[in-house]
């Protein structure tokens, strides 16, 4: 009699996420579909559609937005994978160090690199100035194709490594052996079988890229200029001067989408021609690099992790400078601080701390059950609701903000400018990762340890409590950390959704930036890039490993 | 408290394949039972039936007289070890063993004194405080027999519990685990595919193959007289000749070409004329390397020296090859080549009837009750 109980209780369960699901995903991306085709009048008509593709003005940003992305990803595994390869590969110095701040530049907010770089090679960059001065050479323009490009790439290039380094680690030695002895060395044994091997995983760590770059919305909006990628052309249309659209920023929205669903089924065609799994037995051996060879690596790793660091370290120089709006000063203080202090900076310090933690908990409690939902109790249903939770994952940030805009928006929800709609979000965005995470660490975990649990008197409710909800914590808490620093730099769906109530840190820099007001933009990031770094220690203090999951 | 354990016409489905249809079968209390078979024989099917973790798609299993079918794993208060330990990674030793009584809320004192026992008894007292990745494939197979044993279950089952071991210290823990079910004196199922293995263990043994028990008996039963071709196969090796039986003034002859000989116990409702399959395990095998008429002519291949024994892979003048054992001897004089001569030991072998399905001598000890 029990047994029909508890089963009833993960029944329960299911259906929450089903009806959940149903409200917070499909029913904002139904409402963002029928926005699309419905005119102001009430009438269905494909009139929003026909305007974007008549009108090069428009189809110009998704055009671009490809341009720029897949170009983007092509920079990083240009640049990531031969530094990931030198790191697995040798023994450098300080490779502890150059993992660490890798990850640090990756996990940055998602403007500051814009700002910075803005601020170094800019039409009145520090670094544009002192060339001028000193060679009287004009360096390009960085605004624009070139600038997105130069800080994404650098952005993104750790996500490459460290994906890259977890496929580098897994790469039996004794493969490396077989194909050199079988004459096959150096450059050629590295296309032809180390990254042969990698395939699945350079092609995983692309999609992840090319994401991340497509639906990017802070780096174009400052830096982009005349270069128009469709999550600014979104905002504008949803917060524009002429007036708000949401018909037309709806239309763009189901366009990027379908874009976005096409791109992922691609990579997911391609990469079952690479269906094989690899783990090593005997794990490489790291050489020490000699001769010029191993000095041009290390030229190579140092500097690359030098110029990505760059734009950050350079903000926390000016949160420190004297600053009059976007003019520098001469002289140190915290008068940049001062000012946050009375701008808001007390609250967005809480909200985001109370925002974050308040998602945190609910994306992993959420990941949890549902990872069990799919891997122990799999039925139609579940692996459903499992699907169900993937589709945030082809939903660009600021198409989330939008939909949930247009869904919850007006009575009877009327949450914009709330706490709720904020979390909510914020829960949207991340839930995808960490279900993926939890799902893999539980199909890792051997049934039999759970029905050992059984066998010596554990009801099934204590069996998932202490023993696969702890086997599991590992595995969650470590990737947890890393969707807090997600989730506390979130811009493209907060800047949809934010008001002066609900104000983050992240909107907070962004709002002075955008005013011009460069030094408390500085102070604002300089806190939030502690935050990340705080974050970051914890993690690896937490994980007491280099694997990194994101 | 050690129980028997009784399962009536038992049925397995998955879906619409029936894995196991219509067993029977009998465990006394305290004894060591095992269910040896090639894998995917439905051996573990079984036993996770018994455990509670395979639903039961017919049939009744009882612990004495409890039917246990519909009660949960929880309760039918069973001790179980895993393939691959199942030990909880994320509690001590201690607390991995302490699990049980915990659930079965026993008191604090008695926990303590319960768990220090079985630490002791099976010798890992000194790592009671470690987590169990610090521990070596040996030292979590005892935390896992602890664990299991320590809230003195009515039954002890366990699903292949060596396979995970290297080959020395499978033979370690293989008495070890004989000699705490003798002490305890509970009531085991062992589930195996290693029938050297069984054999070492068990009381009695039950020998499966596709869903089928086919032979229940003690370990010298069941290679001495096996029930039928396929449990002479499978245990043990075993050379399978053509043969026929002959009925000569009331006697039974064995024909194998040429070659006669008497048989003395042949099962008197098998006694008439019809083609045998003789079993000659390879140690059954006579052999001197004088030509005699008598024998079987035969050529050996080659001869393998292992110390204690010699092995000879020979080749009959009919092709058939078979595989010998002989007791080394000082001399070497058959190598390679030699053209020898074979007879059987006559009180050893066993016959089959033409089919395989049955063993045609008297003695042959058969728990499995017939449908």
């Amino acid at each position: 009699m029990k047994k029909t109980i508890r089963l009833d209780m993960w029944k329960g369960i299911s259906f929450f996420f089903l009806a959940l699901f149903l409200l917070i995903l499909v029913y904002p991306l139904f409402g963002i579909l029928r926005q699309s085709v419905i005119s102001g009048e009430g009438q269905f008509t494909f009139a929003e559609f026909q305007k974007f593709f008549s009108q090069p003005y428009y189809t110009k940003t998704i055009i671009n937005s490809l341009t720029v992305s897949i170009a983007i990803t092509l920079a990083t595994l240009l640049i990531g994978v031969p530094f990931a390869y030198f790191y697995s590969f040798y023994q450098l110095k300080g490779a502890k160090f150059l993992f660490v701040i890798a990850i640090l530049c990756t996990m940055s907010a998602p403007f500051i690199g814009a700002y910075s770089w803005i601020m170094l090679l800019g039409r009145s960059g520090l670094i544009t100035k002192f060339i001028r001065d000193a060679f009287g050479i004009r360096i390009g323009s960085i605004y624009g194709f070139n600038g997105i490009l130069l800080v994404q790439a650098l952005k993104l290039f750790p996500l490459v490594f460290i994906y890259m380094n977890g496929v580098f680690k897994n790469i039996d030695s004794t493969l490396l052996e077989a194909a050199e002895n079988m004459g096959c060395t150096g450059i050629k044994r590295f296309f032809k079988v180390i990254i042969q091997l990698a395939m699945p995983t350079i092609l995983a760590a692309s999609l992840l890229v090319f994401m991340r770059a497509f639906a990017d919305f802070g780096t174009p909006l400052l830096i982009g200029e005349g270069y128009r990628t469709f999550p600014v052309e979104i905002y504008n249309q949803y917060l524009g001067e002429n007036g708000t659209n949401y018909s037309f920023a709806s239309a763009i929205s189901v366009i990027a989408i379908l874009v976005t669903t096409a791109i992922f089924f691609l990579q997911k065609w391609i990469t079952k021609r690479y269906n094989f799994p690899i783990s090593a037995l005997h794990p490489v051996t790291k050489k020490t690099p000699k001769g010029i060879r191993g000095v041009l690596m290390y030229v190579y790793c140092y500097a690359l992790i030098a110029i990505a660091f760059l734009p950050q370290l350079y903000i926390v120089y000016l949160s420190f400078r004297n600053m009059d709006g976007a003019v520098i000063k001469d002289g140190f203080s915290l008068g940049n601080f001062e000012m946050a202090s009375k701008r808001l900076l007390g609250r967005s310090v809480s909200n985001t701390l109370i925002f974050g933690a308040v998602a945190l908990i609910i994306i992993i409690l959420f990941a949890i059950l549902i990872s069990y939902l799919v891997v122990r109790r799999s039925n139609p249903l579940n692996n459903g609701i499992d699907t169900l939770a993937m589709i945030p994952y082809i939903m660009p940030g600021s198409v989330i903000g939008i939909a949930l805009v247009i869904a919850f928006g007006k009575q009877p929800f009327a949450l914009t400018g709330t706490a709720a709609i904020m979390i909510m979000a914020l829960v949207i965005r991340r839930m995808p990762y960490t279900i993926r995470s939890a799902t893999a660490t539980l199909q890792n975990i051997p049934i039999s340890t759970e029905e050992a649990a059984i066998s010596l008197g554990a009801s099934k409710l204590k069996t998932f409590a202490r023993v696969t909800v702890p086997m599991m914590g590992n595995g969650i808490i470590s990737g947890a950390v890393l969707s807090w620093v997600a989730i506390v730099t979130e811009l493209s769906s907060a800047i949809i959704l934010y008001n002066n109530r609900n104000i983050t840190m992240t909107m907070s820099a962004y709002v002075a930036i955008s005013r011009g007001n460069y030094g408390l933009a500085a102070a604002f990031s300089t806190l939030l890039t502690a935050l990340t770094t705080v974050s970051l220690i914890v993690y690896l203090w937490l994980s007491k490993s280099e694997d990194i999951k994101l | 408290m050690s129980v028997n354990i009784i399962i009536k016409n038992a049925v397995k489905k998955y879906g619409e394949n029936t894995i196991i249809k219509g067993l029977d079968l009998s465990v006394k209390k305290g004894e060591f039972f095992t269910l040896l078979g090639p894998s995917g024989c439905g051996k573990t099917t079984l036993l996770r039936m018994i455990a509670g973790f395979n639903s039961i798609e017919g049939g009744d299993f009882y612990f004495n007289d409890k039917r246990i079918n519909d009660l949960n794993p929880s309760v039918r208060h069973i001790g179980m070890v895993f393939q691959n330990y199942a030990i909880f990674p994320h509690m001590t030793v201690r607390k991995n063993v302490e699990f049980g009584l915990k659930n079965k809320k026993f008191p604090t004192d008695q926990i303590r004194s319960q768990t220090d026992r079985f630490l002791k008894l099976m010798q890992i007292d000194s790592f009671a405080d470690r987590m169990p990745d610090k521990l070596s494939g040996g030292q979590q197979q005892r935390v896992a027999l602890a664990r299991a044993l320590v809230i003195e279950p009515n039954v002890l089952l366990m699903d292949e519990p060596l396979s995970n071991l290297d080959a020395k210290l499978r033979l370690e823990m293989r008495s070890v685990i004989k000699q705490i079910q003798n002490s305890v004196g509970i009531t085991t199922i062992y589930v195996t595919h290693d029938q050297e293995e069984a054999m070492a263990v068990s009381d009695r043994i039950a020998v499966m193959n596709a869903g089928v028990i086919q032979h229940i008996g003690t370990p010298k039963d069941i290679y001495q007289r096996p029930a039928n071709l396929f449990v002479s196969t499978f245990i043990g090796r075993s050379n399978i000749l053509k043969g026929r039986l002959n009925i000569q003034s009331g006697r039974a002859v064995l024909e194998i070409g040429d070659y006669r000989a008497n048989i003395d116990g042949v099962a008197d409702k098998h006694l008439k004329q019809q083609d045998v399959q003789v079993s000659v395990r390879p140690e059954e095998f006579l052999l001197s390397h004088a030509q005699s008429d008598e024998g079987i002519p035969a050529t050996v291949d080659d001869a393998v020296f292992l110390g204690l024994n010699t092995h000879y892979f020979v080749h009959m003048d009919d092709g058939e090859r078979v595989e010998i054992i002989q007791e080394s001897t000082m001399k070497n004089d058959i190598k390679a080549g030699s053209r020898i001569s074979l007879g059987v030991n006559t009180e050893k072998i066993n016959l089959f009837s033409s089919d395989g399905s049955q063993n045609l001598l008297s003695g042959v000890n058969n728990d499995v009750t017939q449908n």
